[in-house]
């Protein structure tokens, strides 16, 4: 799997997800900066990562939305390639259009860091097909806007073609507002896009990978992109 | 910020319509040397707003050998004042132990370097930024934290965690809540944005800070040990560059007024706060690191209090040169800013470097890229002359090395505190059954849960952190291990205030005892020195007698001292703070898959208690929570019993012996047991020994103390023996609640909620 992760100014777990590549996909990921036109020739893969992409001084993910790459990604995107983003990423794949919705302040209206309990709802995309559907996965938060809305149409669309591929739940899988810390709509932690090939979610996954670490429960994301290129191939 | 220019903009109006045109040739009969027009005169007045007294001013113009110039004045005043030249300090500080095999870098310099072996290097240090938190908390906490992430990447390191020491005034107090909020808020918004952990701390409340809080923020970096970069310039004729963002009106006299206590115009200071752009500075950390890889840089200091000032002072002084400066070059946010403005501004996210000439394009280039400004702005001379140029005209011309090391130094006269009455645990009845205290204790402002903290702090991105906060210390790889470092915040106010000096020993204790606790062995220290105004002798007293319980403790334990800052005048309207020397401690572990933690592992296993248990109540938690009183002498430091202790706790983790470490502090034992248990949801019977009253051996706060578990007693009992290590069974793991003596037992769940749910309460308003 040739991946391929954007580095925006001000965007901050770019090592973290070139770490979680690396380790999963054997593979060193290719680092694309913002002023570039084109990704790598052969990317498989898309990643955009979290941070604080131009200090997320207009609106979260806006700026980079308009970044010179991301023409690239759209049209990688058009094609049917596969993108992950992830927390800043996610905010920036709204603002791009690449996913409907938009990413609120939390609920709280304060930054949360804490290990959150996500529902895997469905397991036969490129991004869960290392999961069950129905298993809980713990992975961390570390954001002040992950509150998820859109328009109560685009909602049941969304639900309608099962494009919600993690919820925050408890960790028995029940959905409560208790354990959906920031509010969003439906406890809605990630969605594709239309098409299947877009994945935005605030959670970490990149931040769980290593046993040794504690955890792993994010592997099974980048497990399961390498075996569908694995099969592709 | 439009505040901050306003007044700004106002102050220097008003003093020119005061003062126009060459006003100042005659001051104390000496002739000026410049010929300056449109600038203020050099009144008594402006001499004691820019916080130098008669004497020191004598001393500046016998220096010079004239008057200064209104420029030259502001120059003096940023390098004089307290925050920057350590006058009150500096003898005494000169008394503590700097040195190790293991020390690189020693006080001096932006931070502190340490070696760890495999050609890395520990890049740390502690600073406070309390006046101005105090003023405006979310920009005064966040530019803390950049000021410190600032430097440790000066240094060449890349940040991998930082650590933060909070002290509020009363929660009661009306301003509290608003000061928490902001400063909790503004240090998330930094380091979050800027993207280093923030692995740990602490925080207190205590009715003495309700006119200063204290923000102490720690930074620690990676770097590789022979690419280490230092402030000392080197070689004449090497340009001096600009970096970062631009000069603004912001933050001018920030130095100054940290160094000067409050009275009731505090609000009014609010123009010297600086604002804080943590995107900047992760684009800075990024581009200097990268010029650095490059080999482009000689020096670099990070333009922190005093700006532009301090900074080229600073290089041209260490390397022995002189420094020359542009300022029609320097990159301003404003128009019309003056060389005084310039000079004095504190905006953030700003670097100096020498450049190796041959590499300037190159480093420009990388600059432009991250979209930073990039400007020459002087050169280094021979002349060890510091001049600034302005629009055609001189405005300072100074002797280099004397601006820093003729700064005054002040053996100021100091008054040890009053010996307070050691207290005997007889001596105080309970009020309250052992488990209502308990409850009472850890529902109480300063032993509670700081969740609601820490979560607004991302303490996982970088993908290194072993242990989270809420345990001793803080556990972070060290790029992909297998080594990592323990990290810990530590100090005591209360035992400070009672005995400075076992206070001071006190804090180096309790941070070599956190690292100890999760298998870390201690390698060195940054003291951040909190305290009142040391022109009175009682506060003198108490920084002389804390620097000289740290230095004992430091040298007893080999845990020398690599850097530091010193924040003095915490002081509102007379009332001190109460001495706050806090201790940031480093440790090493060779093995991060090794390190403890404070959680119960498993049901039935054997809880041991580590040291000596007389039962000292004095100071203590429980007598300030339960009895309503605050006094006694604190507990005093065996630092012969805390290094055999420690190195003994530190030998059993390392072969396996132990399942769980917590080191016993505020609170006592049975508030070290309790947070064991709940962070791990299994409680545990547990038996006082008889000899010492039931509630002192459950909350005294005796030192040189761990809680140990233990699947298998008897080789731990056995080495404790052979060693002479006072070791007890104090009861065993298991159930769900906590039972000792003949008390109601206590659901750890129930505990737990108690735990948790102060601060949120609290901070919702709703306590």
């Amino acid at each position: 799997m040739k991946s391929a992760v954007l580095v925006f100014p001000g965007i901050n777990r770019e090592r973290d997800m070139a770490r979680a590549l690396r380790l999963i996909s054997g593979r060193e990921p290719a680092l694309v900066w913002h002023a570039e036109t084109e990704l790598p020739p052969g990317t498989d893969l898309v990643v955009i990562p979290g941070g604080f992409s131009y200090g997320d001084y207009l609106r979260c993910g806006a700026i980079a939305a308009r970044a010179p790459i991301m023409d690239a990604v759209r049209a990688f995107a058009a094609g049917g390639g596969l993108v992950l983003a992830v927390c800043n990423g996610f905010q920036i794949a709204c603002e791009a259009g690449l996913l409907p919705g938009v990413l609120m302040r939390n609920s709280q209206l304060r930054f949360i860091c804490r290990d959150v309990y996500l529902r895997v709802e469905r397991s036969d995309t490129p991004f869960t097909r290392g999961y069950n559907a129905g298993q809980v996965i713990r992975v961390p938060v570390a954001h002040g806007e992950g509150n998820y809305i859109a328009d109560g149409e685009t909602i049941a669309r969304l639900e309608g073609e099962g494009r919600v591929l993690f919820r925050y739940s408890a960790p028995d899988g029940i959905i409560d507002p208790n354990w959906n810390h920031n509010g969003a709509i439906n406890a809605i932690a990630g969605i594709v896009n239309e098409r299947g090939n877009v994945l935005g979610m605030m959670p970490h996954p990149e931040n769980h990978v290593e046993a040794a670490m504690g955890r792993t429960d994010g592997r099974g994301l980048f497990a399961g992109l390498v075996d569908h290129f694995k099969l592709a191939a | 910020m439009a505040a901050a220019c306003s007044r700004a903009l106002w102050i220097t109006s008003n003093w020119r319509r005061d003062n126009p045109l060459t006003i100042w040739e005659r001051v104390e009969g000496i002739e000026r040397l410049h010929v300056i027009s449109n600038q203020p005169a050099i009144t008594a007045k402006l001499i004691a707003e820019h916080g130098l007294k008669p004497d020191e001013y004598e001393r500046l113009v016998k220096l010079i050998g004239r008057a200064p110039t209104f420029t030259e004045l502001g120059i003096f005043s940023a390098m004089w004042n307290e925050h920057c030249s350590y006058k009150s300090s500096k003898i005494h500080l000169r008394t503590l132990p700097t040195k190790a095999p293991w020390v690189i870098q020693g006080p001096g310099e932006n931070a502190g370097v340490i070696d760890i072996g495999d050609g890395l290097a520990v890049v740390f240090k502690m600073e406070s930024h309390n006046h101005p938190s105090y003023i405006e908390p979310y920009q005064g906490a966040a530019t803390g934290v950049g000021g410190i992430l600032r430097d440790v990447f000066t240094m060449g390191a890349r940040p991998i965690a930082c650590l933060n020491a909070l002290s509020f005034g009363d929660p009661d107090n009306a301003r509290t809540r608003h000061l928490v909020s902001g400063v909790v808020a503004g240090i998330g918004g930094y380091g979050n944005s800027f993207g280093v952990p923030t692995v740990g701390g602490e925080m207190r409340f205590h009715r003495r800070y309700d006119g200063n809080c204290l923000v102490n923020a720690m930074a620690v970096g990676i770097a590789e040990k022979d690419k280490i970069f230092y402030s000392a310039a080197s070689g004449v004729g090497m340009p001096i560059v600009y970096l970062g963002s631009k000069t603004g009106r912001d933050g001018i006299h920030g130095a100054t007024m940290a160094s000067a206590e409050f009275g009731a115009d505090a609000d009014e200071k609010r123009p010297t706060v600086q604002v804080g752009d943590p995107f900047s500075e992760k684009l800075l950390l990024e581009a200097c690191l990268e010029i650095m890889a490059k080999g482009c840089v000689i020096a670099i200091q990070d333009m922190g209090a005093a700006g532009l000032t301090c900074s080229a002072v600073e290089m041209g002084a260490k390397g022995d040169l002189g420094v020359v400066l542009d300022l029609d070059s320097v990159p301003c946010r404003e128009t019309g800013m003056s060389a005084y403005e310039m000079m004095l501004s504190e905006s953030q996210e700003r670097m100096l470097m020498v450049l190796k000439p041959e590499k300037e394009k190159e480093a420009e280039a990388i600059f432009r890229k991250w979209g930073l400004d990039f400007a020459v702005v002087g050169t280094t001379t021979p002349s060890k002359r510091f001049v600034v140029r302005h629009g055609g005209a001189v405005m300072a011309d100074l002797p280099i090395k004397e601006l820093g090391d003729e700064a005054p130094v002040y053996e100021r006269p100091h008054t040890a505190s009053a010996r307070r009455e050691i207290i005997a645990a007889a001596a105080i009845k309970p009020p309250l059954p052992s488990a209502d205290a308990l409850e009472k204790l850890i529902g109480s402002a300063d032993l509670c849960s700081k969740r609601w903290v820490f979560e607004q702090y991302d303490h996982v991105i970088l993908g290194n952190t072993v242990q989270r906060p809420g345990g001793d210390a803080a556990v972070v790889r060290v790029n992909e291990g297998p080594k990592a470092l323990a990290l810990t915040a530590d100090v005591t106010p209360r035992y400070c205030e009672a005995d400075p000096f076992e206070g001071g020993k006190q804090a180096v204790a309790e941070a070599w005892r956190n690292l100890s606790a999760v298998g870390a062995r201690p390698l060195a220290l940054t003291d951040n020195l909190n305290f009142g105004n040391p022109e009175r002798p009682e506060i003198m007293g108490q920084l002389v007698g804390a620097i000289r319980g740290i230095g004992e403790a430091a040298r007893a334990l080999d845990f020398p001292i690599v850097s530091g800052n010193v924040s003095l005048y915490n002081e509102t309207n007379g009332q001190a703070i109460l001495p706050t020397p806090t201790i940031g401690g480093v440790g090493i572990l060779d093995d991060f898959t090794a390190s403890m933690t404070i959680a119960f592992k498993a049901e039935g296993e054997s809880i041991l208690l580590l040291g000596e248990t007389v039962g000292w109540l004095g100071q203590s938690l429980y007598l300030r929570e339960v009895c309503g009183r605050e006094d006694g002498a604190p507990p005093p430091v065996d630092l012969a019993a805390e290094r055999r202790h420690g190195e003994f706790v530190r030998s059993l983790i390392r072969e396996g012996l132990v399942t769980a470490v917590h080191d016993v502090s505020d609170g006592g034992l049975l508030v070290a047991l309790a947070e064991m248990a709940m962070v791990s949801r299994i409680g545990a019977v547990l038996e006082a020994p008889h000899g010492v009253p039931a509630h002192a051996f459950w909350f005294g706060e005796d030192q040189a103390r761990y809680v140990l578990t233990t699947k298998d007693q008897g080789p731990v009992e056995r080495r404790a023996k052979a060693e002479a290590v006072p070791l007890i069974r104090i009861g065993a793991t298991g159930g769900w609640v906590l039972a000792f003596d003949d008390e109601w037992p206590l659901p750890v769940e129930a505990l737990s909620k108690h735990f948790e749910s102060w601060l949120p309460s609290y901070m919702a308003g709703s306590r």
